[in-house]
């Protein structure tokens, strides 16, 4: 079957770390590279994120597939911007420093590189934890760290779920869609749009109907095992909280206090150089 | 015997959805330690009966009830389902569906983790029920890298981990083949005799079940219970037969050869019966008795594979070289275990995958260039669960799908649905909605909308897989009559009844090669086939051994012509 | 907030495994080139109408943040806050349009297109490029045609998919009443 999560068993500090930790701390650190364009604090992270990648014993060649997605969209998001609003920096930062121009009002100013080096190292920032977290959590111990940041057992229990049942899913999904196509059913090639959005109902209709009656038995199941009895529940993934966990959690806090500091010496989100 | 540990009283249940009670008036009362088998046919009451001991009925489907019910000495509808958890573990017949865990071992844990049980305590009590059932190597695997044995097995230490008094196995045998079902009915009978708790076991498949001791049968039909006996003295009398059930080949065959079927030949089981010199020189001669069976004439090769070889992109080998030849107006059956290749192959046939070596041929045409559409106007592929082919409401509609699709004028379409439909008797039905159908239509509605196509050959998946001896009947000789019509049926399948009875001609898959292609009865005498393809002898060939025929396939091949021929006329 | 049954829990896990499988696995060609419709938004409205708004929300919540993290494109909680609010706007018309007590005539598909419709607008047109503004500071114009082009298209295959598979739906529900043999 087809491996969802790209979880790489390896010894390392960052393995060791609870899974509730680490996503912990990607959260923070996500949302504190979102919410800075201080430029310098963007290469740190980026740096950052490089060392704890190379001290997570995650090599590169195991993230190439989602590396190269990563840069296609990377590009492309940014020749969009570029096509949409060419002197964009130029608004932000309040002055403008023509360095020379393509065609018409396409032009390279100083301001926009420096936008388009912000947005190029949000990714940077960012992606490598993400990639970071999906390699060294086990699935298994996601729901238990979603229980344990503080989301309801109940609903920490349905993205278990979902990651249990994506490759039955996938599976049927699979299955119903070569039936179908075998009596005539197409997706691509030369059908109108419309009637190939309609040929895709009649996979999608046994497909749901088979979802309702897998509901129907897994919740039989989980309810004659006494799911929802208590107010709480233990995990058996769950790993002890060590003196690491405690770092990693302060760590991520302080990434976030200090991106939001910085928009006081910047005066706003961005550190203008100009 | 102590105080039973479920006593139905004068009980009577009714779903709030339907018109007429689906249980009457049950007296039944199980004693803690026992072995009981609950059969019938389906619709009989038997899932309603097991929901009613594990609680989903009343507090997952509501209903109105009337007597009682007591678990434990209390009135179950006054307890809770969380209460009756703790009395009565329930394995249930989907083995995905109760497999709620990312592994092995959370699956395991489910039941200790919401009740709070600390790490520290789960842990060992995990690893010890994962030995008893064996499956303590496979804690961190997950659920799609095991086998259906395997999940049961899950499944069951699973419940077993909460020291119930009361297994309920809700079909256990219904998802697995033969050799594996025979290593669950052994699991079941040493969970048995481990824990001392009583074992209830729903199942209608019930000489695979028998392999065990069983303490009592208990057959039902319309909601009532028909008998309450020992093994033994029912299968004397010639009430399975009656209510649908299929009795064990063996006793059929005894039957045919008019030996006496008593309590005291202890019939429950091919190794307790007992039978007298005389008995087996009966059996012997019938198996001998010269029949007349007119070989239906070979009408010329249909398909051709040579050297498919064929390996995923994850890099499974799924098939190896494979070379075949099918005939037209062939019934044939498919057999190995999961992974053995038989689906692989069936999906290269249809097109859906792509073979890297090897040639396939329809009528002497290379079929490599055919796409999935142009294959499907020659060769139908029907899947095993029809609710995952079913896209329509309505059975006209369904039906006309594939020409509508295929841009046929709608007159035709009209005339050539009604055909299918009036071939697969569904035409009184056309304007139902599907929803109305039973299983068992349903099944037949995914068979015509094939046929719709006209194909010159059907591919099946596991074509009887859940249905009871009836309905089982229904779809195989509808399909009998589809091969007499000269379409050539191909079933994919592990049920050994279904090939002795149906297939002239088996082809066995072992890891991705064709280990047997032959007669079916055969290869079911054949031991170390059986046991590569993860198959089961068949108990008449015990029988033929034990009444030292000459030839056990021979007398296996006798019984098969005799009981067509029996069943045709009776 | 009341406490979900179990049935939700396992609804919100299935429909977000539903959400992962068809906005991971199936898109629709165009003729408009790098445009491609996916068909997952009319199936969730269906399950969100079904099993109410905040069980629709989070189906949708989990499957897009499932989709996103196994997809390397970053975690976009901009998109995803949009699928999620499509979810509870769904969730919300379900209580309704009622699909489980078998009606969906033509009323039931004007108010369910109305809703889709509106929904996808907010969704996209609002939420999504607001946030994406917000937390990423690009270019309105950029951002504002991306959620045209996706509004756009997910309320062309919502009304088609949707639709179909609603009518399809409260077909398919077991009614009750006398069924007569016709030969």
């Amino acid at each position: 079957m087809v491996k969802l999560f790209n979880f790489i068993d390896r010894k390392s500090p960052i393995h060791a770390l609870t899974g509730a930790s680490k996503l912990a701390c990607m959260m923070c650190w996500v949302f504190a590279a979102m919410v800075t364009f201080d430029t310098r604090y963007l290469i740190f992270l980026t740096l950052a994120a490089v060392v704890l990648f190379k001290i997570s014993k995650i090599r590169l060649a195991d993230v190439k597939v989602l590396l190269i997605f990563t840069l296609v969209f990377l590009l492309l998001n940014n020749a969009l911007i570029y096509l949409f609003s060419p002197e964009h920096g130029v608004t932000i930062y309040g002055s403008r420093t023509l360095l020379f121009t393509i065609i018409g009002r396409y032009t390279i100013t100083s301001q926009q590189l420096l936008y388009h080096l912000n947005v190029v190292l949000k990714y940077t920032a960012t992606i490598p934890m993400v990639m970071l977290f999906i390699c060294t959590t086990q699935p298994s111990e996601f729901a238990s760290s979603l229980n344990h940041i503080g989301v309801s057992y109940r609903i920490s229990y349905s993205v278990s779920l979902a990651l249990r049942y994506i490759p039955d899913v996938m599976k049927e999904f699979h299955d119903i869609s070569l039936a179908q196509q075998a009596r005539g059913v197409e997706l691509s090639g030369k059908a109108g749009v419309f009637k190939r959005l309609k040929s895709a109902t009649s996979i999608l209709m046994p497909l749901i109907l088979s979802s309702l009656d897998r509901i129907e038995v897994v919740s039989n199941a989980m309810e004659l095992r006494c799911f929802g009895r208590e107010k709480n529940r233990t995990w058996y993934r769950a790993q002890p909280f060590l003196r690491n966990d405690y770092i990693a959690f302060f760590c991520g806090f302080l990434l976030i206090v200090i991106s939001l500091l910085l928009n006081i010496p910047n005066g706003g989100r961005y550190w203008n150089p100009f | 015997m102590g105080s039973p540990i479920i006593q139905f009283e004068n009980f009577s249940f009714q779903y709030k959805s339907q018109a007429e009670p689906t249980l009457h008036n049950i007296n039944l009362s199980i004693y803690p330690g026992e072995k009981v088998l609950i059969a019938g046919p389906s619709g009989c009451g038997k899932s309603t009966l097991a929901s009613c001991i594990n609680g989903l009925i009343p507090f997952a489907y509501p209903g109105e009830q009337t007597g009682s019910l007591k678990i434990n000495n209390e009135e179950a509808k006054d307890t809770s389902i969380f209460q009756l958890s703790k009395t009565v573990g329930t394995v249930l017949q989907d083995p995905d569906g109760q497999f709620i865990g990312l592994t092995v071992a959370e699956d395991i844990a489910f039941v200790l983790e919401n009740a709070c049980t600390p790490q520290k305590e789960m842990l060992p009590r995990v690893k010890a029920v994962s030995e008893k059932v064996g499956i303590s190597h496979h804690l961190e695997h997950a659920p799609d890298e095991l086998s259906g044995g395997q999940k049961q097995r899950v499944s069951m230490a699973g419940v077993m981990i909460n020291d119930v008094q009361v297994f309920l196995f809700d079909e256990p045998l219904a998802n697995l083949d033969p050799a594996t079902g025979k290593q669950a009915v052994e699991l079941i009978d040493q969970i048995h005799q481990d824990t001392q708790a009583a074992i209830v076991i729903i199942e209608h498949r019930l000489e695979d079940v028998l392999w065990r001791n069983v303490d009592r049968i208990v057959l039902m039909r319309d909601g009532k219970i028909l008998s309450d006996s020992t093994p033994d003295d029912l299968l004397s009398t010639g009430l399975l037969l009656e209510n649908g059930i299929r009795e064990p080949l063996y006793l059929t065959a005894m039957r045919y050869a008019n030996v006496p079927i008593t309590p005291e030949t202890l019939p429950q089981s091919i190794r307790s019966i007992k039978l007298t010199e005389a008995d087996k020189e009966k059996i012997r001669t019938w198996g001998t008795q010269p029949l007349s069976v007119q070989e239906p004439p070979k009408e010329g090769v249909l398909l051709t594979a040579e050297n498919i070889d064929f390996t995923y992109e994850n890099g499974f080998h799924a098939l190896k070289n494979v070379s075949l030849t099918i005939e037209k107006g062939e019934l044939l059956a498919i057999a190995g275990t999961n992974g053995a290749g038989k689906s692989t192959f069936s999906k290269v046939i249809c097109g859906f995958e792509k073979p890297q070596k090897g040639t396939l041929r329809f009528k002497g045409q290379d079929m490599a260039t055919l796409s999935i559409k142009e294959r499907a106007d020659r060769i139908g592929y029907v899947m095993q669960n029809p609710n995952q082919m079913i896209s329509k409401s309505f059975i006209l509609d369904e039906v006309a799908l594939g020409l509508r699709l295929r841009g046929v004028p709608e007159n035709e379409v009209q005339t050539r649905v009604e055909e299918a439909l009036k071939i697969c008797g569904l035409y009184p039905f056309r304007k139902w909605p599907i929803s109305a159908l039973s299983f068992g239509q349903k099944k037949r509605v995914t068979i015509a909308a094939i046929l719709v196509l006209n194909p010159e050959m059907l591919i099946l998946d596991e074509p009887t897989a859940g249905q009871d001896f009836r309905h089982y009947t229904e779809i195989m000789e509808f399909l009998r009559e589809l091969s007499a019509m000269d379409i050539t049926v191909v079933m994919i399948t592990h049920d050994m009844h279904l090939m002795l009875e149906y297939a002239k001609r088996a082809v066995v898959f072992s890891q991705g090669q064709i280990i047997a292609d032959d007669t079916s009865a055969n290869i079911l005498t054949n031991p170390a086939i059986i046991q590569r393809a993860s198959l089961k002898e068949t108990s008449l060939y015990d029988l033929a051994l034990m009444c030292r025929a000459e030839a056990p396939n021979q007398f296996v091949q006798h019984f098969i012509d005799f009981d067509r021929e029996a069943r045709k006329h009776g | 907030m009341k406490k979900f049954s179990i049935k939700t829990i396992v609804a919100i896990g299935i429909g977000a495994a539903l959400f992962f499988v068809l906005s991971t696995y199936i898109a629709i060609p165009t003729p408009l080139p790098n445009l491609k419709l996916s068909v997952h938004y009319g199936t969730m409205a269906v399950m969100s109408m079904l099993f109410g708004p905040m069980a629709g929300a989070l189906m949708n919540l989990i499957g897009h943040f499932l989709g996103d993290l196994a997809g390397g494109w970053g975690v976009w909680w901009s998109w995803i806050a949009g699928s999620t609010f499509f979810g509870f706007a769904m969730g919300l018309l379900g209580k309704k349009v009622r699909l489980d007590d078998g009606e969906f005539g033509t009323k039931g598909i004007i108010l369910f297109n109305v809703a889709q419709v509106v929904a996808h607008l907010i969704a996209w047109g609002l939420i999504a490029p607001g946030l994406d503004i917000l937390l990423y500071s690009e270019p309105v114009e950029k951002i504002f045609l991306q959620g045209a082009m996706g509004s756009a298209g997910n309320i062309v295959s919502t009304a088609v998919v949707g639709t179909l598979l609603c009518i399809a739906y409260v077909a398919a529900r077991p009614k009750k009443g006398s069924l007569q043999k016709e030969d």
